[in-house]
């Protein structure tokens, strides 16, 4: 379990609960827990659609798109049963927020999967935790169970009438199930490979039937924009990128943690003052801004505001929130080996650019950063990284082409001194091959 | 469906909605490339070499998943597109052995051919290639991993095409890994699908493997030799010491009634030409004896001997079994030559279906019988008794996949649980051998319900007879099970229901054709009485116009001493009806075969036969479907039946002219004497038949009573230039002669199943050696107990 950390800066609103023992059910009610659900049952479906809508909630899962507009595609009369799917699969590099909401608020992600079922008329919920969050499941498990036992979920919650089933569901280990439609494969019980789309799974999902799926983060947000009002939330953030955000600050940082700081917050400040500066004297070299699929940005592209639409200006992504900063010592090289170790080894394999694209690109990395590497190589890396991009089945494919992409383009010079069969000029700086991430 | 209008490249495209825009492309004749896409089964998006530039989308579409929509506009090519389809062709081969110099494939491979549209001629990778060990998973199918390019068509066509569903994918990733439902080998039906489907030399048949490369081979496209279904099928064919040899069978051709479908018998059944004791030369019983001879030997004592037992005691001491897999002109010749030849109407074959009942049931009343095209087209299907999974491979086939694609409601009356269930909308379960009063319960009787009780009441039964009578266009099909006058009363229900067809099983390849055919004791061709037929009395002059005895009645007059003379073509009556062999050896024996069967052991004189690869001629399926079957090659050592029945009325001294009416002509026969070149010969046929050319001009050539039959069989008349273009022709039942009430009992069922074929399967090696290992395989049962 990961220890808490804190900043002034910080806005807290899904963390707000944090470390306060809020997976007692008692003291949730004590924290203005179930409130929001109670309010959105007097509310009605248009009225938290528009609220969620207004409030400017965009998906904190990796593609930011508006959480209310999302709903609203849900057709209002279907044959089928609706569904809502809550995605805690969180399985890329640098990202690690889910894991404390779950650990530390898992009454929200119930709250906020009912009140997204309230909002399109869904009677069941589904919440899917990753795999190797085995510590979790016995906390979303019991909070699920607790629930039940008060009414709150079940048969006619809260006494409204309306009947609302929630179950959780444990990953088997794959990154890729956190793409929403292999995720819907994976909960029904088949390999996890992504769907064709469309049909979308607001229109199509779930057993063929409409289904909602967001990020275990976005689903949090959504009972304090209840409470709090789509007009206080939006606030919060600049224009069109509502809220606060769960940073996940890894790296060669001094305190690195999980912050919740206000959408566009300047990620210099961040990296300097939030997370207390790069340690041992070092420089700054580099910094993946929103999880191992972001390109990343070099030391002098950091003074940019973390929100959706001032990332994607600056060429990156603001993603799913995974902030991994790289010091000067770190070669880039081998940075770029260890993101497509994990692209290569997480890819489904369904479809040709991926499967094996990341894996030339790991074979061609690999052996270049042994010391082995041809001129040629460089161009080929990147031809390889361009020619999965858009052309995949998924978005897997994208998400490891596009840092490639910008390794090299940014950091050509590194591959360059590794010619030659000379030894990586950064390895007498003993770092080991590992991808810093917060421990697990 | 509304149609939707597109444009592909600047073409104009209309096509139906729902429509894929890779199918749209091709309607226009613009090829989009595909590895994974195919038609009729699940869409992947896998390959993704299919992708395409839709104007308005940012990223390229696949074509094999985007659905048109009104005002389409997409490019199928340009730098970009081409660039992205090289790079995959790039990435799949980087992990491929490019062992195309030994690949079955090699050839005919669409890696290949992949590569030379998409070009990349140089590799970009120098790591060691990803290797596994190529792995045998049943006596028919390999698989090599490496060249596997995991476009998922083997999995689709075994789990949805076949509903076996015995592969699958395992790991993933680059590791991804197809794999067979066993662990380390398949259990299923074997029946090569997934090979065929492979678009690389991934999955390899044990049959062919390293035998050949493709265009070594010459390429015959013809019928299937085992069941009544009728697949077309493309014979690869070597010349070999023998003359030729058959290397594969396979379905390139997708023309056919059958589509993509073979089963293991038409893929892997062809070996028995080969077999070992194969029938290679006349033999005449010498001293008790069966000692090989000349033709010449062979022909003149048949002739003498013929001529003699007739002189004796007249034509109806001779007797005449004919065969279910000669071609429709020699059963037809056959019982000619008995009739006009021996006079005698003593013939008779191995009957599997009612055809007589049901050809009287059906004359002068419209069309009602449905081809095998429609069975996979029609809305609903009742099929009663028969197990098509076992003995009607196809027929299966097709009702499994209309099911699947077209949604047809499926309902079934059986007194076993079959296979088909799982298709099945309604599942009826009925007393075995009270299928023929569920004949007689549809037709109105209400009374029958009561013998009727299984695991269905008497309101259950009427509920399910109302369902069916609002089924418009429905075919009823029918196993043996229903004989006699419950044909009719199933007739009788078929009539009154708007559109419903009919389809009778029965067993063997032209088992229909036999009994079109007239080897009958009773019937000539087209179910005519033998008093009746005023046309063949007509063309053939006098004509024996009493009935003949049937099988059993020659027996038994054999068992006395009255009849004298046997002349068995291609039929093997001692093995099929247990007949003591003692009664044989009483009279003179003439039997054609190609093996030594248990009948053929008691001749007096043995005729090598060439199999329905060896010659030419047509089938008829058991639908009514009139198809050709083609020579695949010369085989020196044997003759086709037809010759042998033209050779044997010539010794006996009767003018040929009259039973084969031949006429001098310049050109060649139906392929018969073109020996290896006759898939030329083929089309040689279709030349001359197109410009008015009498092709015929030896009393050898089937052609000549192909236009006899075509002249004189009822439902016959199909357009010529259609059939021997390879298409098949379904034939009508509905001016067929009035047929005559049978006795039920001369019916009897093969009983083959997915992996036997009577008599010719006993000599395959490769059903034998899959039989052989389904048998070592332990039952699902014995496995769960350990
Ligand atoms: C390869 C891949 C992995 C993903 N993994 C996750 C994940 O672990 N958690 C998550 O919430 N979204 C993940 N996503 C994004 C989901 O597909 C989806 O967009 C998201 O769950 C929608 O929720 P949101 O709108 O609340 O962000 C992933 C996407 C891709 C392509
Ligand atoms: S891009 Fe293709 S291989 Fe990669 S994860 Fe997605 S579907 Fe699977
Ligand atoms: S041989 Fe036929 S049944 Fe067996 S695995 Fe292949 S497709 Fe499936
Ligand atoms: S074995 Fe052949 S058909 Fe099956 S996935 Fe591989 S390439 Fe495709
Ligand atoms: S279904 Fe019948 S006709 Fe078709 S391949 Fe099999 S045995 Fe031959
Ligand atoms: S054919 Fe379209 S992706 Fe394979």
């Amino acid at each position: 379990m990961a220890d808490l950390v804190s900043h002034p800066d910080e806005v807290k609103v899904v963390s707000k609960r944090f470390g306060k023992g809020a997976t007692n059910l008692d003291r949730y009610l004590e924290l203005d827990g179930y409130k929001a659900v109670q309010k959105a049952l007097a509310m009605g479906p248009d009225a938290i659609i528009n609220e969620v809508k207004n409030s400017g909630l965009r998906g904190r899962g990796g593609a930011g798109f508006s959480t209310g507009m999302k709903w609203s595609f849900v057709p209002k009369q279907s044959p089928k049963p609706k569904y809502v799917l809550c995605n805690g699969d969180e399985s890329e590099p640098g990202t690690c927020k889910d894991r404390l909401i779950f650990e530390h608020d898992p009454h929200a992600v119930i709250e906020g999967v009912v009140i997204a079922g309230l909002s399109v008329g869904s009677h069941v919920g589904y919440i899917y935790v990753r795999g190797e969050y085995r510590y979790l499941s016995e906390i979303m498990q019991k909070a699920i169970r607790d629930a039940y036992a008060r009414g709150f979920l079940g048969k006619n919650i809260f006494g409204s009438g309306y009947d609302f089933d929630v179950y959780w569901h444990g990953g088997a280990g794959a990154y890729e199930v956190g793409e929403e439609s292999a995720l819907m494969e994976s909960l029904e019980g088949k390999r996890g490979i992504p769907r064709i789309r469309p049909p979308f799974p607001a229109v199509v999902g779930l057993w063929g039937g409409p289904t909602i799926i967001n990020n275990a983060e976005t689903l949090a947000n959504v009972p304090h924009i209840i409470m709090g009002g789509a007009e206080w939330y939006a606030g919060l953030g600049p224009p069109k990128n509502g809220g606060t955000r769960l940073f996940c600050l890894s790296g060669h940082l001094s305190r690195p943690g999980v912050y919740e700081l206000p959408m566009g917050y300047n990620l210099k400040k961040m990296i300097y003052e939030v997370a207390g500066g790069i340690p041992n004297g070092r420089k700054l070299k580099a910094v993946v801004p929103g999880g191992a699929s972001t390109p990343v940005l070099t030391a002098d592209e950091v003074d940019v505001g973390m929100d959706f639409d001032s990332l994607a200006k600056a060429g990156s992504m603001l993603g799913s929130g995974g902030v991994v900063v790289l010091d000067d010592a770190t070669c880039m090289v081998k940075f770029a080996l260890r993101t497509i170790k994990f692209y290569q080894h997480e890819s489904c394999g369904w479809c040709i650019p991926c499967r094996e694209g990341t894996d030339w690109l790991k074979k061609t990395l690999a052996r270049f950063h042994a010391g082995a590497g041809l001129k040629k190589d460089i161009d080929n890396i990147y031809y390889l990284a361009e020619n999965m991009l858009g052309r995949t089945f998924c978005p897997l494919g994208d998400a490891a082409a596009m840092p490639t992409m910008a390794f090299v383009k940014k950091f050509r010079k590194e591959f360059e001194d590794h010619l030659e069969g000379k030894p990586c000029p950064y390895e007498p700086l003993g770092r080991t091959m590992e991808l810093p991430v917060l421990a697990h | 469906m509304p149609d939707v209008n597109i444009t592909v490249d600047g073409k104009k495209v209309t096509a139906p909605a729902g429509t894929l825009l890779i199918e749209a492309c091709k309607s226009v004749g613009i090829e989009v490339p595909s590895f994974c896409y195919y038609p009729n089964l699940s869409l992947q998006g896998a390959c993704r070499m299919c992708l395409v530039k839709v104007e308005k989308m940012p990223k390229l579409q696949t074509a094999c998943t985007t659905v048109i929509s009104e005002g389409m506009a997409v490019t199928t090519d340009s730098p970009e597109i081409h660039q992205a389809r090289k790079s995959m062709v790039e990435l799949v081969l980087g992990n491929h052995p490019l062992d195309c110099p030994v690949c079955d494939a090699g050839g005919e491979c669409e890696l290949q051919d992949m590569t030379f549209s998409y070009g990349a001629a140089e590799s970009k990778y120098i790591e060691p290639k990803n290797h596994r060990e190529e792995q045998q998973w049943s006596p028919v199918v390999y698989f090599d991993r490496p060249r596997c390019i995991l476009c998922y068509r083997c999995v689709r066509v075994c789990g949805e095409g076949m509903d076996v569903w015995a592969l699958g994918v395992q790991n993933r990733g680059v590791s991804s890994i197809i794999a067979p439902n066993k662990e380390d080998h398949l259990e299923c039906e074997e029946c090569g699908m997934c090979i065929d489907i492979c678009p690389v030399g991934a999955l390899t048949s044990g049959a062919y493997r390293y035998k050949t490369r493709p265009w070594e081979m010459k390429h015959v496209g013809t019928t299937c030799t085992h069941c009544a279904d009728g697949c077309k099928t493309t014979l690869g064919v070597r010349r070999s010491d023998s003359g030729m040899e058959i290397v594969r069978g396979d379905n390139r051709d997708k023309s056919g009634i059958n589509g993509d479908f073979l089963c293991i018998k038409g893929r892997y059944g062809f070996d028995f030409a080969d077999h070992a004791e194969r029938l290679k030369q006349p033999m005449i019983r010498k001293d008790g004896r069966l000692t090989p001879s000349t033709w010449e030997e062979a022909f003149e004592l048949i002739g003498r001997e013929f001529s003699r037992v007739q002189q004796q005691d007249g034509g109806q001491a001779i007797g005449v079994v004919g065969s279910n897999r000669t071609t429709n002109e020699e059963s037809y010749l056959l019982q000619k030559f008995a009739r006009v030849v021996l006079g005698t109407n003593n013939i008779d074959h191995h009957r599997t279906a009612d055809f007589p009942a049901l050809a009287a049931a059906l004359t002068g009343k419209p069309d009602l019988t449905a081809s095998m095209r429609d069975v996979f087209n029609a809305p609903a299907i009742l099929l009663i008794g028969n197990d098509p999974t076992n003995q009607h491979p196809l027929l299966a086939w097709q009702i499994r996949n209309n099911v699947r694609l077209h949604g047809a409601r499926l309902y079934l009356v059986n007194a076993e649980p079959i296979k088909l269930e799982r298709q099945a909308t309604s599942v009826t379960q009925v007393p075995s051998g009270a299928e023929g009063r569920v004949a007689a319960f549809l037709a109105g009787d209400d009374s029958a319900a009561d013998a009727l009780t299984g695991n269905t009441n008497r309101e259950g039964w009427i509920a399910l007879r109302d369902k069916l009578r609002s089924e418009a266009n429905l075919i009823i099909i029918f196993g043996s099970e229903i004989r006699g006058g419950d044909v009719s009363s199933l007739v009788k229900f078929t009539l009154n229901i708007q559109g419903a067809k009919l389809v009778c099983l029965a067993d063997y390849a032209n088992s229909r054709g036999a009994a079109d055919m007239g080897l009958y004791p009773d019937l000539l061709p087209g179910y005519q009485p033998v008093a009746q037929a005023s046309k063949f009395h007509e063309e053939w002059g006098a004509v024996p116009q009493t009935r003949g005895l049937t099988l059993p009645e020659m027996v038994e007059s054999a068992r006395t001493g009255k009849l004298k003379a046997w002349y068995v073509v291609g039929a093997n009556p001692i093995g099929r009806f247990a007949i003591d062999p003692y009664v044989f050896s009483k009279s003179f024996v003439v039997v054609q075969d190609m093996f030594l069967t248990e009948t053929a052991a008691m001749a007096d004189v043995v005729l090598p036969a060439a199999n329905a690869y060896e010659k030419s001629g047509t089938f008829t399926n058991t639908c009514g479907d009139l198809q050709v079957v083609k020579k695949a090659g010369e085989v020196s050592e044997v003759k086709p039946d037809f010759e042998m029945i033209v050779r044997i009325a010539a010794a006996m001294g009767f003018d040929v002219r009259q039973l084969v009416p031949f006429g001098p002509g310049t050109r060649m026969d139906m392929g018969q004497s073109r020996g290896a070149q006759s898939g030329e010969a083929d089309r040689h046929a279709v030349w001359l038949e197109a410009r008015g050319l009498e092709p015929k001009m030896s009393p050898f050539d089937p052609t000549a009573i192909l236009d006899e039959i075509q002249r004189l069989v009822p439902g016959y008349d199909v357009p010529r230039i259609n059939l021997l273009a390879g298409n098949d022709q379904h034939t009508s039942l509905s001016q067929s002669g009035p047929g005559a009430a049978q006795n039920p009992k001369l019916i009897v069922a093969a009983k083959d199943d997915l992996f036997s074929s009577g008599t010719l399967g006993r000599y395959s090696r490769a059903l034998n050696s899959v039989m052989e290992n389904h048998r070592n395989q332990p039952a699902e049962s014995d496995v769960v107990a350990d």
